[in-house]
């Protein structure tokens, strides 16, 4: 297994957020965690990556625990992190953006450089020099993806790609993500509805109030319209 | 004409180091978040050690090498004080940095006058800029050239370096989020040293310059810190190239002001400063600070009237006090006397930092001009004691009108860097006004009353003032008004959607607070007998605060106690050791990293300890610092 999670429990301050989450993420899987507005999806996601203090569980990633290690040196294992507000560096431009990103080429992984990022994205590549503040938010979201793949990462945790995006560039979200499969990384993506994780998920995992409630192959969610109707959105 | 250029010129040279300090300074704010009070002193060690450094190595490759190898030993030097002690209060509220600073600072002036002895130094000239270049048929250093032009070249080779760098672009993303740089994989720790580290080699590297030009002291320091602080104002905290603008501004205003109020030349800067803040509070090229961190204070057990046995232990200790003169002599009791003075002050600066949130540097600057007010009484009225007394505050309280007007339109660091910026403008006019203030020699023969002059009579007379101006105080904080500030401090938003204009209260707390700060400085220029620019100084700020502190900001009577036993111990210390601001200043140092409850903080967490309450879980955190953790994002 790439990424195991198992009895985490993260708080907020006194408020007690995620309950005995645990969750797997095989080599080369895409798979998406599934659940409603504030149901635990990013704080997943940024207790994994230790973004969140108060945080207990087992966190393994490559077989190695990373559950009490700095976010600094998760990443840098080849963990790569988007998180949902985007949060591109408003006064960089987009080369300095990517070369806030860099790290080191990683044995066994795809190495990125932004050429090939460009390649992915071509919108980013006309702009190179614009500064971030400066783009639409589709093409921020293209930078923040492009950014953290220039950690040349092994398993990308990616909160709401197609959030608040125009159809057509959800599409090319979708596109690029399955590109990055194709490259042989791991792709953990956190949806609210199942349209779009439809088009690029093996498996899915449902999450509620703090809690999974769900756990299958995204036919079987298919076959459970009872469970989606429960717990997401439609 | 030709006056008014060289003029300009002379400006321009003293802008260069002015602008190495407050781009260092600036530096390390924008990524760190900590305005580094000890940047003074770094300034003035890089000036020491270049002294000591161009006395061994002679010649041009000496002296060149000299100055930057003193800024590089500097440069180390703060990087070590950065991983030893500022790691360890990146989360702490800002008057803990602030204060840690300065403690280190206190500790540098000992140590300077240990190394290189307490005389004025005299630096080399630098090898092949000793002579002078006639402008105009007026002779201007040809060193000054040098440095008029070294200011663009450090700030071009600053925009290269935070352009064309990896580390560069690493310090910009930082300064904008610094969160999510480590979640793309980079180790901060690092990233904050070496920022530190560049930010200390510029400040030294500042002081090291001024050695041809200026002798060096051990008063360097506390000098360049409070322009400095003048010149992030106006630029902005956090730009570079609002340090470089503001530096010529700061220091040409200097250059022209001596020739419109020779006496009190930083006028014209307090002018321009004032104007500045009132169009751009964030000054000419920062930015809005997004969201302001939580400051001290923010009590995590709610406030709460006294106990009937607590109400019962104020009143044998007032009682205790009051007795005190029959068993004491004559010095214990003058002793006491100065102490109770400063229990009014710490007590009216508590009042301002935990009810309105507001944490003076500056709060000197009210003590002294109740002082000064009541002297002016005494020397050209000849009033008496008792009328001194009750109209010399006025004076703190008009400063504190007029000071606070402009203070509270800021809050947290740049509040903090005001407050100081017009303490020192108070003190600079007290020091240069000699014809009204007689300057440093101050005014001697302010005597009380027959009545209180005796040791025993004006103990008594002190503890009276005390007595009732805590206890206003203390009837402050529990009325409408200090609820209504309280709600304002914890949050801005909230209360003004409420309908509580947060800055006419934080006004208003302001003038409470130096109004009776001025009451303590008028009794204690009665007690001292004179006034001396002192009173409104830095060191007597930063007392305050210290006293605040130990006895815990988040305690309601924290400053009584913290008062009481710094003065004590600060009395004693001062007899027992030359080295009072070494000593001082670590313990300080130590409060803010061991202790940063205090002791009626630390009490109280002993004893909710052995007896929690068993209320909603309101216990004490053991978290330190008394803010709970903020995370990053929603
Ligand atoms: N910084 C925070 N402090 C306190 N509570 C928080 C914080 N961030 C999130 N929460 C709470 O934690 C819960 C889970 O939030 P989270 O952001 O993980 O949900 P989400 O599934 O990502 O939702 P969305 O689809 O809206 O992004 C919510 O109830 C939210 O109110
Ligand atoms: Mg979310």
């Amino acid at each position: 297994m790439k990424l195991e999670v198992s009895s985490l429990n993260s708080h907020y301050g006194p408020a007690h957020i995620l309950f005995d989450v645990g969750f797997e993420i095989g080599a080369g899987e895409v798979v998406a965690l599934l659940g409603r507005n504030g149901a635990g999806k990013s704080t997943t996601f940024r207790s994994v990556v230790g973004l969140v203090s108060q945080r207990s569980g087992q966190i393994r990633f490559d077989g190695t625990d990373i559950s009490r290690l700095p976010t600094y040196d998760i990443v840098r294992r080849g963990l790569g992190y988007v998180p949902e507000d985007r949060r591109i560096f408003t006064e960089l431009t987009v080369e300095e953006n990517f070369t806030v990103g860099r790290q080191p080429p990683r044995e066994g992984v795809a190495t990125w450089t932004p050429e090939r990022i460009y390649d992915l994205f071509p919108n980013l590549g006309e702009m190179r020099r614009r500064p971030g503040g400066q783009m639409s938010g589709g093409e921020q979201q293209m930078l923040t993806i492009g950014r953290t793949l220039m950690g040349n990462p092994s398993l990308v945790l990616l909160d709401e790609p197609s959030e608040g995006l125009a159809p057509k560039i959800v599409e090319q979200m979708a596109d690029a993500i399955l590109t990055m499969k194709r490259e042989g990384l791991s792709v953990v993506i956190s949806e609210q509805n199942l349209h779009f994780a439809k088009l690029i998920s093996d498996r899915a995992y449902i999450i509620e109030k703090g809690r999974m409630r769900f756990s299958g192959t995204m036919a079987e969610l298919e076959a459970n319209p009872e469970v989606r109707d429960a717990y997401l959105a439609v | 004409m030709e006056f008014i250029l060289v003029q300009t010129l002379s400006g321009l040279a003293s802008a260069a180091s002015l602008f190495l300090v407050a781009s260092g300074l600036s530096i390390i704010f924008g990524v760190t978040r900590i305005v580094n009070f000890a940047h003074g002193a770094f300034y003035m060690l890089g000036a020491y050690m270049a002294f000591t450094l161009t006395d061994r190595w002679t010649g041009a490759f000496g002296f060149w090498g000299a100055i930057i190898a003193a800024s590089l030993v500097v440069a180390v030097l703060g990087a070590l004080m950065e991983m030893v002690l500022l790691r360890r209060i990146y989360q702490a509220p800002e008057l803990f940095q602030l204060l840690a600073t300065f403690g280190v600072t206190l500790m540098v002036q000992d140590i300077v006058v240990l190394i290189w002895g307490p005389e004025d130094l005299m630096g080399p000239r630098a090898p092949g800029f000793t002579g002078a270049v006639t402008v105009f048929g007026r002779m201007v250093p040809s060193y000054d050239f040098l440095l008029i032009a070294l200011g663009p070249v450090v700030l071009g080779l600053l925009w290269l370096l935070f352009h064309y760098t990896r580390w560069g672009v690493l310090v910009r993303a930082a300064t904008q989020d610094r969160d999510m740089v480590a979640a793309l994989g980079v180790n901060q720790k690092w990233l904050f040293t070496s920022v530190f580290a560049l930010g200390v080699f510029l400040a030294a590297l500042g002081g090291a310059l001024q050695i041809p030009r200026t002798t060096v002291s051990h008063s360097m320091d506390l000098a360049i810190i409070v322009e400095v602080f003048v010149v992030v104002v106006i630029g902005g905290l956090g730009s570079v190239l609002g340090a470089f603008v503001a530096a010529i501004i700061v220091s040409e205003l200097n250059a022209f002001g001596i020739l419109i109020f020779p006496k009190i030349s930083l006028i014209l800067v307090f002018l321009v400063m004032a104007v500045v803040l009132v169009i751009r509070p964030w000054g000419l090229f920062g930015k809005p600070e997004s969201a302001p961190r939580p400051a001290a204070g923010l009590s995590i057990r709610p406030w709460r009237p006294f106990t009937p046995a607590e109400r019962i232990a104020v009143a044998v200790g007032v009682f205790g006090a009051a007795v005190l003169p029959f068993f004491l002599g004559n010095y214990a009791l003058t002793v006491g006397a100065e102490i109770l003075v400063f229990v009014l002050f710490a007590a009216s600066l508590h009042f301002l930092m935990t009810v309105g949130g507001l944490a003076s540097f500056g709060h000197a600057a009210y003590f002294g001009l109740g002082a000064y007010g009541a002297a002016f009484l005494v020397k050209f009225t000849g009033a008496p004691m008792e009328a001194a007394l009750l109209v010399g505050p006025l004076m703190g309280l008009a400063g504190a009108v007029v000071f606070g007007w402009f203070c509270v339109r800021l809050s947290g660091v740049y509040f903090a860097m005001l407050t100081l910026a017009f303490a020192q403008i108070a003190w600079s006019i007290a020091f240069q006004w000699v014809d009204v203030t007689g300057g440093d020699n101050g005014m001697l023969g302010i005597w009380p009353s027959t009545w209180a002059s005796s040791p025993r009579g004006f103990f008594w007379l002190a503890l009276g003032i005390a007595v009732v101006g805590v206890g206003i105080l203390r009837v402050l904080v529990f009325s409408p008004f200090g609820y209504g500030l309280r709600a304002s401090r914890d949050s801005a938003l909230r209360s003004e959607a409420i309908g509580i204009d947060r800055r006419s209260m934080q006004w208003v707390a302001f003038i409470v607070a130096g109004t009776f700060a001025g009451i303590s400085g008028a009794t204690f220029a009665f007690l001292k007998g004179s006034v001396f620019p002192d009173f409104l100084g830095i060191p007597t700020s930063v007392d305050g605060l210290v006293m605040v502190l130990l006895g815990g900001i988040e305690t309601v009577s924290g400053a009584v106690v913290g008062a009481v036993v710094y003065k004590a111990l600060a009395i004693w210390l001062m007899s027992q050791t030359d080295l009072s601001k070494l000593v001082l200043g670590a313990i300080i140092v130590l409060l803010v990293v061991a202790f940063p409850k205090g002791i009626v903080g630390f009490l109280e967490d002993l004893r909710y300890r052995l007896r929690p309450p068993r209320a909603n879980g309101a216990g004490p955190k053991t978290a330190g610092y008394g803010i709970a953790k903020v995370e990053a994002a929603e």
